[in-house]
């Protein structure tokens, strides 16, 4: 069958694609947006966690066909919608903020940088990104995506939450690495820079 | 071009450089950020699940219903029929009269020949052109299994008649052991321990039982074998030691190892999961089979098959002490079950049993440990080796003996805690800081968590108490323990494995600045060894910008990222080459600018800034001056010093290179009603050496802390002892621990350097691994009053209903 929907603000069509295939299979073997985890395919541990029309899903459970007509975020479109939930001034919780993102001609033809990859500078990232490199909260980095997107939208909904309404909101995604503590770091770290930046811009 | 000649292209997720400047000095003891975080957090990162290839195929593998069967017969037309199947292939498929693989012993089968041993032993495999195509294809080969009783544990195992499991074994370990389905058998004896024992006012003993624990890492094993035109492959792989996967790769193909390229591709962790082979050989023989390129991702499910576990083992020990509190004497005996195949069980043995005492001074000892083979699921290496098991049963033996003696249990641990200078029961000296007494102190030195801490002003929040979101307790019926542990692990290799690693690195001048390049074949399973190994560069060579290139089998062998061992061996390395490089650039500095300042012939001389320096910290040159157009390029092997085999009756010999210890003090509150529990929190202090990257090395820390609070209540792979079937292959059944279930974890780190090593580091991944179960079973045991000599502590073993 044919599938269309929207990634990362950009509309997609994934062909040939079998019934029995998850939105997490689409975007990873079809699209070439690897980036959304597959740790258990069970639903699980949160690896594959993006946003359908806004709403945190495990990708590996919902069935391709689902998504049809409807919006999803990965982490590879995770710094532009922050970016865009910014200069909005708040929730764009539908992807309607715009249409950025990675393009399908780009997503089919990824790789990992064919050249060097600089690390650090050049890259834009979103706060929690940013957040989770400054406070180490990446080792292997598997559960990395899936964290992101779920803590990103967390930080959403609620922008000042405490150490328990973290643990909540992350308890569907597992990481093997860490213990968790450099994770909880940087969604603290994320908010209160996030805060900090709303002072500031609310003070001009 | 015919559809099997493959595209030249690289496939996509080929591992690239990472190139890393620094705003700071970026040297050793500094937090610098991974070199890869930035690809981690965008998902650009390609780990060997993501890895793709034009016209590529999807291997599976068909793997054994049953524990112990003969196959009476393989019947694969049916799936080969299929449209879209590739190839089928079975062991009369196999290209050489290499069959079998193995770490240490070569005895486990790439497919299986007329036997199985354990449940999910591969059988057959098959390439398709869609996973799903090449997963039913699979499910279509008719095996008709013939049953045979199963061995599953050491009573059944060594029982006469018991079916051997591996019959006419000639491996090295063969001669000395007392039955056929023991593969290694390690006595330890110093001393005398029943004459000690005549000493003691008072004598404790118990079992312990210690369930079988699965690594869990998320990144499922995966990889992609692509044919090459020269007949060889080239192989894309997530593992812990590519060249120990080449060894045992290249024969079964027919292929030189030089026809077997390995790269490593991305990670998603490993904690010893990684060092026995999982799809590399399958998925190189579908490939040459093909001529197409062929992807192999297991799903959960198949990884709990796919991979050794942590052995579970049955431990006995006694201990006697005097009544001022000093232990005379230890006997035990510690039987862990390898499973169906040998992996890296005997090495496990020689450190369950040369750990076995802990990190306590006790001069008469009687040691022995074994390990099976038995039809359960194989078992080799996870982080702790064979070290886990024994501080579980020694740490609750000391909270016994301090009990009867009316003790403190920390103050009877620092009475009898280890120091430098102590012997081992292997009668090796420790010769470096041993500060176990201090690692208590200071973890019972902290202050306690404030008690009824779930109470607010809303009423109690359940997610900070036992049973969570379950909303099982507002604090009725809830205790408060205390425990405590502490232990000590190996770092390297030990027994007189020549353990060695590999670093090639290059300086030379680009866009005018001089920049430093490190090759290894050290496996990033996420421990961050790439940002150590360019911190390492940025202080020897004094250069900001430092490339990492891919790890692969075009430069020596790093070892394993195993044992704590890598920023140990392949830090040293670096370390090395970059002193051998500076050596060089020095060299050419004296040989160009050497008449310009007296200083070249007669000052130590030193790379820092870009510049070359005097000791003094007078500037003689700009590296760009020094090198002009020269590239300066060195690999070279570095050993740490060696080991020695234990004596096979004694157990006797200096053994390991350097040990590393770790203390926890943990806080715990029990539903004694339900038999849920809450760790509120496991504080940790260990020593270090030297933190060569602090933000690292407590993130090292912490996750090993979360392991062993895993074991301790949650994570057991179960294994029906009628079928030696696995239960509960899945994350539904198997739980690890989830943010909710994880709580703080302060840390302490000391640094007291190992002069034995680079820098005075200590490899730092285990010891946090092994006193955290103990020491949660310590506070439950605080707790409840409850003996508790299982683990994982499960609900009914607290209620009484069992």
């Amino acid at each position: 069958m044919r599938v269309n929907f929207t990634v990362n603000g950009r509309p997609q069509e994934a062909d040939d694609v079998w019934e029995g295939e998850s939105l997490l299979y689409v975007l990873r073997e079809r699209l070439g947006l690897p980036g959304s985890k597959n740790a258990c395919e069970q639903g699980e541990c949160g690896s594959c966690t993006v946003r359908l029309d806004g709403v945190p899903v495990c990708s590996c459970l919902v069935a391709a066909g689902q998504v049809e007509g409807r919006e999803v975020v990965t982490v590879e479109g995770l710094a532009d919608y922050a970016k865009q939930r910014a200069e909005h001034g708040g929730a764009c919780g539908t992807g309607a903020c715009g249409s950025s993102g990675t393009s399908l001609q780009d997503a089919q033809g990824w790789s990992a940088k064919g050249s060097d990859s600089q690390t650090g500078e050049g890259t834009e990232l979103s706060p929690i990104q940013q957040a989770f490199i400054d406070a180490g909260a990446v080792q292997c980095g598997f559960c990395t995506p899936g964290l992101l997107v779920a803590a990103d939208e967390m930080l959403e909904r609620n922008p000042s939450p405490s150490d328990e309404d973290i643990r909540e909101a992350l308890s569907g995604n597992l990481c093997r690495c860490t213990g968790y503590e450099k994770i909880l770091d940087a969604v603290r770290l994320a908010a209160a820079r996030q805060e900090r930046q709303g002072i500031q811009e609310g003070a001009v | 071009m015919s559809r099997n000649t493959r595209v030249a292209a690289a496939p996509a997720g080929t591992p690239t450089k990472v190139t890393q400047g620094s705003r700071t000095k970026g040297g050793i003891g500094e937090s610098t950020l991974r070199p890869d975080g930035t690809l981690k957090v965008t998902g650009e990162f390609a780990y060997s699940s993501d890895m793709w290839h034009e016209d590529m195929l999807w291997g599976q593998i068909l793997r054994s219903t049953v524990a112990h069967a003969e196959i009476v017969s393989i019947d694969t037309s049916e799936a080969l029929a299929q449209a879209g199947v590739y190839a089928v292939l079975t062991y009369d498929d196999l290209p050489t009269e290499v069959k079998n693989y193995g770490l240490e012993i070569q005895d486990t089968p790439v497919l299986a020949h007329g036997r199985v041993r354990h449940h999910g032993e591969p059988v057959a495999l098959v390439a398709a052109d869609h996973p799903e195509t090449a997963r039913r294809a699979a499910a279509k080969i008719k095996v008709e299994y013939k049953e045979l009783p199963v061995v599953t544990d050491e009573a059944s195992a060594t029982a006469p008649g018991a079916p051997l499991l591996h019959p006419g074994r000639d491996d090295h370990h063969a001669g000395h052991v007392p039955h056929p389905n023991i593969v290694h058998r390690q006595p330890i004896v110093r001393g005398n321990a029943d004459e000690a024992a005549k000493k003691a006012d008072v004598i404790v003993s118990g079992e312990y039982v210690f369930g079988m624990q699965d690594q869990a890492f998320l990144g499922p094993e995966s990889g992609l074998a692509v044919p090459a035109e020269d007949g060889g492959v080239d192989l894309y792989v997530a593992t812990q030691w590519l060249h120990s996967d080449l060894r045992q790769i290249a024969p079964v193909l027919g292929l030189p190892e030089e026809k077997v390229r390995m790269t490593l591709s991305g990670v998603g962790g490993a904690f010893g999961g990684r060092e026995d082979l999982s799809m590399q050989i399958h998925a190189c023989l579908l490939a040459l089979r093909t001529g197409k390129p062929v992807k192999i991702v297991y799903n959960r499910f198949e990884s709990f098959f796919g991979h050794v576990h942590r052995h579970p083992a049955k431990l006995w020990y006694e201990h006697g002490a005097t009544k001022d509190g000093r232990i005379t004497h230890m006997k035990c005996r510690i039987v862990l079950d390898g499973g169906a195949y040998a992996s890296a069980s005997p090495a496990v043995v020689g450190n369950a049993s040369s750990l076995a005492v802990g990190p306590y001074v006790i001069d008469d000892v009687d040691i022995e440990a074994i390990a099976l083979y038995t039809n359960n699921p194989p078992c080799g290496a996870m982080r702790g080796f064979g070290a886990v098991q024994a501080c579980f049963a020694y740490e609750a033996q000391m909270d016994k003996l301090a009990k009867k003696l009316g003790m403190d249990p920390v103050e009877f641990r620092q009475l009898n805690a280890m120091e430098q200078g102590t012997l081992m029961p292997t009668g090796q000296p420790v010769d470096s800081p041993a500060p176990v007494a201090e690692l208590l102190r200071r973890v019972k030195a902290r202050p306690l968590p404030p008690e009824r801490q779930w109470e607010s002003t809303e009423g109690a929040d359940v997610r900070a108490l036992p049973g969570g979101l379950s909303n099982t307790t507002h604090g009725e019926g809830v205790v408060r323990g205390v425990g405590y542990a502490v232990g000590i692990k190996n770092v390297g290799f030990s027994e007189g494995f020549d353990d060695y690693s590999t670093a090639k690195v290059r300086m030379e001048v680009i866009n005018g600045e001089a920049v430093a390049t490190v090759h290894t074949a050290m496996a990033e399973v996420g421990q961050g060894g790439i940002t150590v190994h360019a911190q390492i560069a940025r202080t020897e060579l004094g250069v900001t910008q430092v490339t990492i290139n891919p790890a692969d089998t075009q430069v020596g062998s790093a070892g394993s990222t195993s044992a704590s061992r890598q920023t140990y061996v392949t830090g040293g390395a670096v370390k090395n080459s970059c002193e051998l490089v500076r050596e060089k650039v020095l060299e050419i500095g004296r040989r160009k600018l050497g008449t310009y300042h007296p200083a070249w012939a007669t000052a130590e001389l030193l790379l820092e800034g870009g510049k070359v320096v005097t000791d003094g910290g007078e500037v003689l040159a700009d590296l760009v001056d020094v090198l002009e157009d020269e590239a300066v390029e060195i690999e070279a092997e570095w050993r740490h010093r060696p080991t020695e085999a234990f004596d096979l009756r004694t157990g006797q010999g200096n053994g390991h290179v350097q040990y590393s210890f770790a203390a926890h003090r943990a806080v715990v509150e029990v539903d004694t009603e339900l038999g849920l529990v809450k760790v509120i929190e496991l504080a940790c202090a260990q020593d270090v050496g030297k933190a060569l990257n602090p933000l690292s090395v407590v993130g090292q820390i912490q996750g090993g802390t979360t392991q062993g609070l895993g074991v301790a209540v949650m994570e057991e792979i179960i294994v029906d002892p009628k079928t030696a079937k696995v239960r509960n292959p899945s994350f539904t059944d198997y739980l690890i621990p989830t943010i909710l279930d994880t709580p703080t974890i302060p840390v302490d780190v000391l640094e007291l350097a190992d002069d034995h090593a680079p820098y005075g580091l200590r490899g730092i991944g285990e010891a946090p691994t092994l006193s955290s179960t103990p020491a949660v079973l310590a506070a439950i045991r605080n707790a409840t009053g409850l003996e508790l000599n299982k683990t994982p502590v499960r609900p009914e073993h607290l209620t009484g209903t069992l």
